[in-house]
This record gives C-alpha cells, structure tokens and sequence, in this order.
C-alpha cells in the first residue's frame, strides 16, 4: 500500500484545514506521502512537513498550478500517481474537479465524498443528499479518495517530513485562466468555523442579511445560507450550505428563517448543535434542531445579538 | 455547432429517498422517476445557444432502462433535436457508473462529433459529480465544470465557475465538457404543443455492445444503510433561554 494526498493549494496559498483533514483520513490506512503542485510551495509544504504520519512532501513548482486547473495536473502528475495504491484529495471544488479528470486518465473510479474508512479497499459514502449512506469496495488498482473533510479531524503538528522537489514537464493546452472573483473576508471559513450563523428564504434581501451578518460577527461565526437565499441573490454561492454547496459540521449552527430542506440538512446535520430560529413552527428544520425558537427573525436576531 | 447532451433518470427531487429492508439500495421501484435537476439546467442552456443562433443541434443521450425512453421525451420537448436511448441494464436499480457512462458517451461522440457536451454536475441519486470530468479527460477534451455563466465564442468558451473561494472565470478551447451548476438558468416547462411534436422527433434505441463498451463495475455496493438520525430536540420559550443557549454551545 502507497497512499498520496494532494494537498489543496490556490495560488501558492494552502486550504490547511481542507488539507489536514485529508490527511488525517489517508492516514488510518497508514503514513502518506503528500504532493504539493502550485506556483509556490514554500510556505504551504512546510506546513505540511509537520503534519503527523507524513513521510515525504514532493513539491513541483509551476505557474501552470496556480489557479488549479483540472488539465495541468491530469496531464502532468499521471506518472506519479499512478504508482500509489490511493489517492486522496479534499471533496472541495479543487479536489471535486481534479480527481474525477484523473480517474479518467487512470480508467479508475473514483469514490467520492467519502464519510468514514472502513478498510484499504472498502469505504461508506453519503448518496441521495445524505439521505442514505453506502459502503462501497473498489477493485481499482489506484483508489481514488475525495474526503468529506467535516467527517475527519485534523492533525496534530508533530511530524518533520523530508521535502523533495520533482520535476516533470508541464502543459495544458486545454483551459486558460481569465481571473478570480473571490470574497476576501475577515471572517472564518465556512467549512472549518466552530460557528456557523446561516440565513434562508425567510431573510428576506440582500440587505436584510446583515442582521445575519451581525450575530455572525458577534458570535466570531462563518456565515451560512440555504440554497434558497443563494438563488434569490441574497448571498453569494460560496455561503451555501447544503447537498451541492459546503458540508459543515461545526460546534453551533445557528439556522435563521431557514425551513430546512432535504439538500439543505445534508450539508449541516453532522453540527454538534443545531439551534433553529423560524416563525414557522412546522418547518422541518425544528425536527432536527437542538433547540427552537418559534419567533420572527426580524425581532429575535437583533435582540439576540444585543444580549450576547 | 453541435452539442450533446447527456441526461439521466433519477428519482424526482421532491420525492424522500427510502432505504430497502435489505439493504441493497435506495427503493426506486413505483416511485416518481424525473430528470436530473442539473441535467435539465444543462439542456435548458444547449438550448438557449442553439436559439442564439450558435449551434445547429442538440442531441440528448440517457443511458440506463428502457423507461429512460421517457426523460429523452422530456428533452425532446423542451427542445432537444433527437435522442439517443443507450439501453444498459433492466433494473432501475442497477446505477451505471460514471466511469462506464464516461466510455459510453465518448464512444457515443466519436460517432456523432460535437463540439461540445454539456452535463450536470451531478446525479442527484449517487452524488458522484464525476462524469464530465472523466468524460473530458477520456476525449481529451478541455474540462470546465460548475459552470454558472457560460459564454460561446468561436473556438473557446468561457465559462465563469462556482468554486470554493467564489467565481473562477475560464477560458476553455473547444471541444470542451462543460459541467452546470444551479444558478447557471432556469429550465423551462415543455408547451403541450412542443409535447406533441417530440412524439415524432427521432428516439434511436442502441446498446453498450453496439458501441463496443462493456459496462464495468469497480465499486461493489456492500450494504445501503438509513443515515443516523437526530433526535428533535426542544422548543424554546424565549430568546433569554436561547441566548443562554448559544452562549453555553460557542465555547471558550
């Protein structure tokens, strides 16, 4: 058994907490070699030379790295990867996109979003929003992992792995990048926050999302949406929470007027504890929250706000 | 232009997925099947070129039962100019992996040459979100996925992608594969006189041997089970009992 992770770098920038988790999933099978492509790897393959249960960090600086394009790494890293057993990557939107290219590459399939390891070959996985979860075995000669990383723990900065640089040729003729719109916020990432305030349909307009933004701020919380308050332009698409937005599992989730659909709970039900404000008494979310209130946003949020 | 456009038969959205007592998998037999959701946002958006005067064709693929007949109705009534039917299997429970459909589609476009193939980005029944992505890398193709806003020009295509950070804008040279994300259109109901009309648009009926694919299974389904489930908990009197109990779970 050989097990590679691909570590998730954006523009020299490493997704640490994306990152560790993936390790920390690739290594209940065992120690783990982690690749590094991006323009710049210094800072990011230190970080990850200290992960725990890391052997050896390869490192390949390229500009053709940098916005993480599908085609620079499945047409460069095929050799590789191909000589490991398992591949890992985050299930983020780098990992979701990279690592089917490469299973098309390889012929392997690839198992996506997987919640819990259960042998070398054998792994369960969520399928229909979470509403069913299937443990699957694969027979491929590389395994393709992405990781559901609000499922796993990071891990502790004890390690010292040598860092290696390698070279190989590299080209994509397929895709050029254009340019980033990316929200830049002093907030916490939404996948790694321990709170999460979300707000839903009920908030109603753009603006009036920032009293979600308030007791978010307030709270030190990422925030959140439903895919209904995405779709009306109250948030932006990185905020959805939900079956094809993030997955998060942090220690408070603080559902605001959100009635909570199906493919909503499936990207918040693994929350430590869930706590739901809706005036609607019937909403669905109250069947999965903690605790409930029944009242009008409007009123309770700022209130809340000013008593914490 | 011609684009192709592949669609799947899944259970319709709005229906609860309930395990079977055996745990084989998801119980699919007397429910309501619908399209793909992100399947019918990639048609609808085929479409939307096509009535922009940058394509010619549009050519809706299902692959699965013999009932997949029906969603490739559907297509063909909201717009699709033909279909094609890739009999697999003849049990609905028997998921076609997204490896295998990526060899039946390539297969499927060698023969037919598009210029480009727009997919959803996932079923909404496995939640692999891996298909297009294989599909690009088995044609070696460009690869452009979770696209919110896409742009035909003449020999690329620009597509504005949702990802993690926020929106990542591409250029992607054709041929590409392009995968839809929700915000990318709103898909329109078929006209009952467009319903009519696609009983005689032409439904061509193959098989995986005729395109010379094996259908192959790499992950083996051990057991399907219910996910754990969480207790309702307890309605609140006030808003000082929920501060309390915000407080309590922030931590620190």
């Amino acid at each position: 058994m050989k097990i590679l992770v691909l570590a998730e770098i954006n523009d020299g920038e490493l997704a640490e907490d994306q990152t560790s988790k993936t390790v920390s999933a690739a290594t209940s099978l065992g120690k783990v070699d982690v690749l590094c492509a991006s323009n710049s790897c210094t800072d990011a393959s230190k970080k990850i030379a200290s992960m725990e249960n890391v052997e050896k960090v390869f490192v390949i600086e390229d500009d053709i790295f940098s916005q993480s394009l599908a085609e620079s790494y499945s047409e460069t890293l095929i050799d590789t990867v191909s000589s490991y057993s398992h591949v890992f990557a985050p299930s983020s939107s780098f990992g979701k996109n990279i690592l089917p290219r490469i299973g098309g590459v390889l012929d392997a399939m690839v198992i996506s979003d997987v919640s819990k390891i259960i042998s070398s070959d054998t792994f369960e996985r969520p399928i229909y929003a979470g509403n069913a979860i299937q443990t699957v075995q694969s027979i491929d000669k590389v395994k393709l992992v992405s990781v559901r990383t609000s499922n796993f723990d990071s891990v502790p900065l004890t390690g010292s792995a040598d860092i290696e640089k390698i070279e190989c040729a590299t080209n994509n003729t397929y895709t050029t990048f254009v340019e980033n719109k990316i929200q830049t916020s002093d907030r916490p990432e939404l996948t790694s926050a321990k709170v999460v305030v979300s707000g839903g349909r009920g908030v109603g307009s753009k603006e009036n999302f920032e009293i979600i933004e308030g007791l978010a701020d307030k709270l030190g919380a990422a925030v959140g949406a439903s895919r209904a308050a995405v779709d009306s332009g109250f948030a932006p698409n990185d905020w959805q929470v939900g079956q094809t937005g993030k997955v998060v599992a942090p220690d408070l989730y603080v559902a605001v007027g959100i009635s909570g659909a199906i493919q909503h709970l499936a990207g918040m039900k693994d929350s430590k504890v869930i706590v739901a404000i809706n005036k609607d008494e019937e909403a669905p979310i109250f069947q999965v929250a903690d605790f409930g209130l029944v009242d009008d946003l409007f009123k309770a949020v700022p209130e809340i706000e000013k008593k914490i | 232009m011609k684009i192709l456009v592949p669609v799947k038969r899944v259970l319709d959205y709005n229906v609860k997925a309930r395990v079977k007592a055996d745990g084989t998998g998801v119980d699919l037999a007397n429910v309501k099947m619908s399209m793909n959701p992100f399947d019918e946002i990639a048609l609808e958006e085929a479409i939307r070129i096509k009535e922009n005067g940058k394509a010619e064709e549009i050519i809706a693929v299902s692959i699965g039962v013999q009932q997949n007949q029906e969603t490739l109705r559907t297509a063909l009534a909201m717009g699709a100019d033909r279909a094609i039917l890739v009999v697999a299997t003849d049990d609905v429970h028997n998921d076609i992996e997204p490896l295998t459909v990526a060899n039946i589609l390539a297969a499927i476009t060698i023969k037919e040459g598009p210029d480009l193939i727009l997919c959803g980005k996932q079923a909404i029944d496995n939640d692999f979100n891996a298909t297009a992505q294989m599909l690009s890398a088995k044609l070696k193709w460009s690869q452009a996925t979770f696209a919110s806003e896409i742009d035909v020009e003449k020999d690329k295509i620009r597509v504005t992608r949702e990802v993690d950070g926020g929106l990542q804008t591409i250029d992607a040279k054709i041929p590409a594969v392009v995968s839809v994300d929700l915000r990318l259109n709103e898909p329109r109901y078929a006209s009952l006189p467009n319903i009519m009309k696609a009983k005689r648009k032409p439904l061509e009926e193959i098989s995986p041997a005729d395109l010379g694919v094996e259908i192959s299974q790499r992950l083996k389904v051990i057991k399907t089970k219910e996910p754990d489930s969480r207790e309702a908990g307890l309605i609140l009197e006030n808003i000082d009992q929920l501060v309390e109990k915000i407080q309590e779970n922030v931590g620190g």
